[in-house]
């Protein structure tokens, strides 16, 4: 049972990633495509959502990438070797997020630098993303090969794949719909601007409809394990499920329910991301690479279970803390 | 890999230091109620959040990095020592929480709750450091497992941990991170005063960094007296490197400088001091101490680059030493802050000292190491990812970390400039107050 538990703290920090530093990444790029007369209120408005919790929010993946190298080395090293590239790719993408950012929320002189690196911002956080779904989406189409700890697969397998693609889209919609949804709550103070960022929430949620659609439909041949798993006897509860969310969060935004729109996109990140595992499961790297021929030894897992709940009891006060001092009814 | 770590440990030296100032002053604010100390608190923690920004970044840099180039060792060693990454994670994540509740709170907490959140990120920020110093350490002297037949097994992550070289390690990392930022922080401020010496701001930012700097660099000495003993005990083919001692012998000459040549087996044109090595790590001027030749050749790291990094750390460290008791002994007679303008001029010089310590000391353990990445168990070329083209992500992770430092320099830069014109301000009004 060791495995499984530790499976599920990796799948819990993926989530919450997907959550926060998903939103984050939203965030930007509404930035991006901020437009209208009230521009520049709405980067404003962004920059002050992201702002206190940016750094926080972005330790989840170093979480999934510890957890992942401390539980199941062989898993770890078998995914850095064969998706080498796009992972790069990735960390370039974070380090130009990164450094826009903090360029701008730290530069004693603002002027025309600052528009320069909101561009870098708000590209890299379409980018980012995007290879992130790639690469979760490549996991699992079965085309990256592991025979006794060596990749036979090279360098490109899985993840330039039609399935993979879209899962980066769907990653780069469902991110998007996230931001807005949570925008709309920030901005309680300021009914115009709530008004766009519901706008866009509409809107990007209805965009996920389709993709979502793209997504199953490749994987009958992109990723047929995937597609087995998602005909199992528990997928149309879970389809169900995430169907029904959806739809509340879309009618939440329509009539500007936000508090409970906010609380159904969350629900339906956390059952599309639960879903995908289930579906996948007992599979890191199908075919080869599974939660129970790729993880460390019983001592390795239990002292991290261990550690995960101490770490757990310090962290989520703290985490309650900060969300109530910049996210709580008093701060708007 | 190597380039990455060079830069990170800087960003993490001074994540462990800044705040600790940063925390100091604040606590003397409330202590006094002066405004300057408030102000100088504030301004330290806009330096901490750039550099805490950046070494987040660095760091989900760094551990995807890991992977990336050395799926090896992460295959084999993930399982024993990856509890203090994870473990280093939570510390790292508190760290982050507290540090954005301690920058954007000022209006939103309680003076004594937000100094509170300060110590947490001093504590957490200390512990995050710990714990990746003794993965670094078990890579020194591994520990936790056995091998056999070829396969690890009986891997014990506690024993890993708490393996032979952490405790040495862990201690002079940490005490390098206060002595090298607080001399850093001491030589800007040092520097601002010479223009302005009843700037009281950069007076009070100078006590703090030139007390916290000269506290730390007399225990630091004894910690590396400490270690060089630890390491003759653990590696000595790293301590006969470092030493650039070739021929097994009683009453081991110390050797400063000199050209190391691996094929006469001796150190020309270098200052000997009779018996002094033998007097450093055994208290007796007759002990026996082993030279490089008691080793395959194969097993020698690069001999030059290992003493000579040892030499100019340790030279860096004695400069500091004299600073600090340059700078005690004018407080002590004086019992005010030494601004004497001697005294200032060589603090300014002495600014990059701290760091030029830590990066040579790093050279000393890793290349010391080499031709290990785990000592006695694993090659470093072993390690190595099978990816075809190895020098291209070397050179964009390389080309990533100048990019990084290149922006950390350039804010700051602006931070100090800023710093040093609203802080003649805050002076002014510290006076009519």
């Amino acid at each position: 049972m060791l495995e499984p538990a530790v499976a599920i703290f990796i799948l819990l920090s993926l989530i919450l990633y997907a959550l926060m530093g998903g939103a984050d990444f939203g965030g930007g790029m509404w930035d991006l495509l901020a437009a209208g007369p009230r521009a520049l209120r709405q980067r404003e408005a962004i920059a002050r959502a992201i702002g206190p919790i940016w750094e926080a929010n972005h330790v989840w993946l170093i979480l999934v990438i510890v957890l992942l190298f401390t539980g199941f080395p062989p898993a770890f090293a078998g995914i850095m070797t064969a998706l080498n590239l796009p992972l790069t790719a990735m960390l370039i993408g974070i380090v130009l997020r990164g450094s826009a950012f903090i360029f701008r929320k730290y530069d004693a002189q603002l002027g025309r630098a600052q528009y320069r690196w909101s561009t870098v911002f708000g590209l890299a956080s379409f980018f980012t993303p995007f290879l992130q779904g790639m690469i979760l989406g490549a996991l699992t189409t079965g085309q990256i090969r592991v025979v006794q700890g060596r990749v036979m697969s090279g360098f490109f397998a899985g993840w330039l794949t039609l399935f993979a693609l879209a899962c980066g889209l769907f990653a780069l919609a469902l991110f998007a719909f996230l931001a807005a949804t949570y925008l709309t709550l920030d901005t309680r103070a300021e009914p115009d601007l709530q008004n766009d960022f519901r706008r866009r929430a509409l809107c990007s949620g209805l965009a996920l409809a389709p993709i979502a659609g793209v997504v199953f439909l490749s994987s009958k041949h992109g990723a047929p394990q995937m597609y087995n798993g998602l005909t199992r006897w528990w997928a149309p509860l879970l389809l169900v499920w995430t169907s029904l969310v959806s739809v509340v969060a879309l009618v939440a935004l329509w009539r500007r329910w936000f508090a409970l729109a906010r609380i159904a996109a969350i629900c339906q990140v956390t059952l599309i991301l639960v879903g995908w595992c289930l579906a996948q499961y007992p599979n890191l790297v199908t075919p080869d690479l599974t939660v129970d021929n790729a993880h460390a030894p019983p001592i390795t897992l239990r002292l991290l279970l261990l550690a995960l709940g101490a770490g757990t009891v310090v962290l989520l006060p703290s985490l309650a803390f900060m969300f109530h001092l910049f996210k709580g009814k008093e701060s708007s | 890999m190597a380039m990455s770590l060079a830069f990170h440990i800087i960003f993490a030296a001074l994540g462990i230091g800044m705040p600790l100032l940063m925390a100091v002053a604040e606590g003397l604010y409330l202590r006094t109620g002066k405004t300057v100390y408030l102000d100088l608190s504030k301004r330290w923690s806009r330096g901490t959040a750039i550099l805490f920004a950046v070494g987040a970044v660095s760091g989900t840099v760094l551990s995807f990095e890991l992977g990336l180039l050395w799926p090896g060792f992460m295959e084999k060693a993930g399982a024993i020592i990856g509890l203090p990454f994870s473990l280093e994670g939570f510390a790292f994540f508190t760290e982050a929480i507290f540090i954005g509740v301690y920058l954007y709170g000022w209006d939103r907490l309680a003076p004594r709750l937000h100094w509170l959140a300060g110590l947490i990120v001093v504590v957490s920020g200390i512990f995050s450091g710990v714990f990746v110093v003794t993965a670094n350490a078990w890579m020194n002297a591994p520990a936790g497992f056995k091998i056999v037949d070829g396969t690890i097994t009986a891997i014990d992550p506690i024993k890993a941990m708490l393996n032979p070289a952490s405790f040495h390690e862990v201690l002079h990392m940490t005490l390098a991170a206060c002595v090298a930022t607080g001399f850093l922080v001491a030589a800007v401020h040092a520097f601002f005063l010479r223009r302005d010496r009843d700037n009281s701001f950069h007076r009070g930012a100078l006590g703090i960094a030139l007390a916290v700097a000269s506290l730390s660099i007399p225990l630091q000495m004894l910690s590396g007296d400490f270690s060089a003993r630890s390491v003759g005990r653990l590696q000595p083919a790293k301590l006969a490197a470092m030493e650039a001692h070739y021929r097994t012998q009683n009453g081991a000459p110390l050797l400063l400088g000199g050209v190391p040549n691996n094929e006469t087996r001796t150190t020309e044109y270098a200052l000997r001091i009779p018996r002094g090595l033998s007097l450093l790590l055994a208290d007796n001027p007759n002990a026996r101490v082993i030279g490089l030749e008691e080793f395959p050749r194969g097993d020698w790291p690069n001999v030059r680059i290992v003493h000579w990094s040892f030499d100019l750390m340790v030279a860096a460290g004695m400069a500091m030493l004299a600073l600090a008791v340059w700078s005690g002994w004018l407080w002590w007679q004086r019992r005010s802050l030494p601004d004497d303008p001697r005294l200032l001029g060589a603090l300014v010089a002495a600014g990059p000292l701290g760091f030029i310590a830590i990066e040579t000391g790093w050279i000393v353990t890793e290349t010391g190491r080499q031709p290990w990445i785990i000592y006695g168990v694993m090659r470093t070329e072993n390690a190595l990812t099978p990816m075809p083209g190895i020098a291209v992500p070397f050179v964009i992770f390389t080309a990533l970390y100048i990019f990084l430092a290149c922006i950390v320099f350039f804010l700051l830069r602006r931070q100090f400039v800023e710093t040093a014109g609203t802080a003649s301000e805050t002076s002014r009004t510290s006076i009519h107050a």
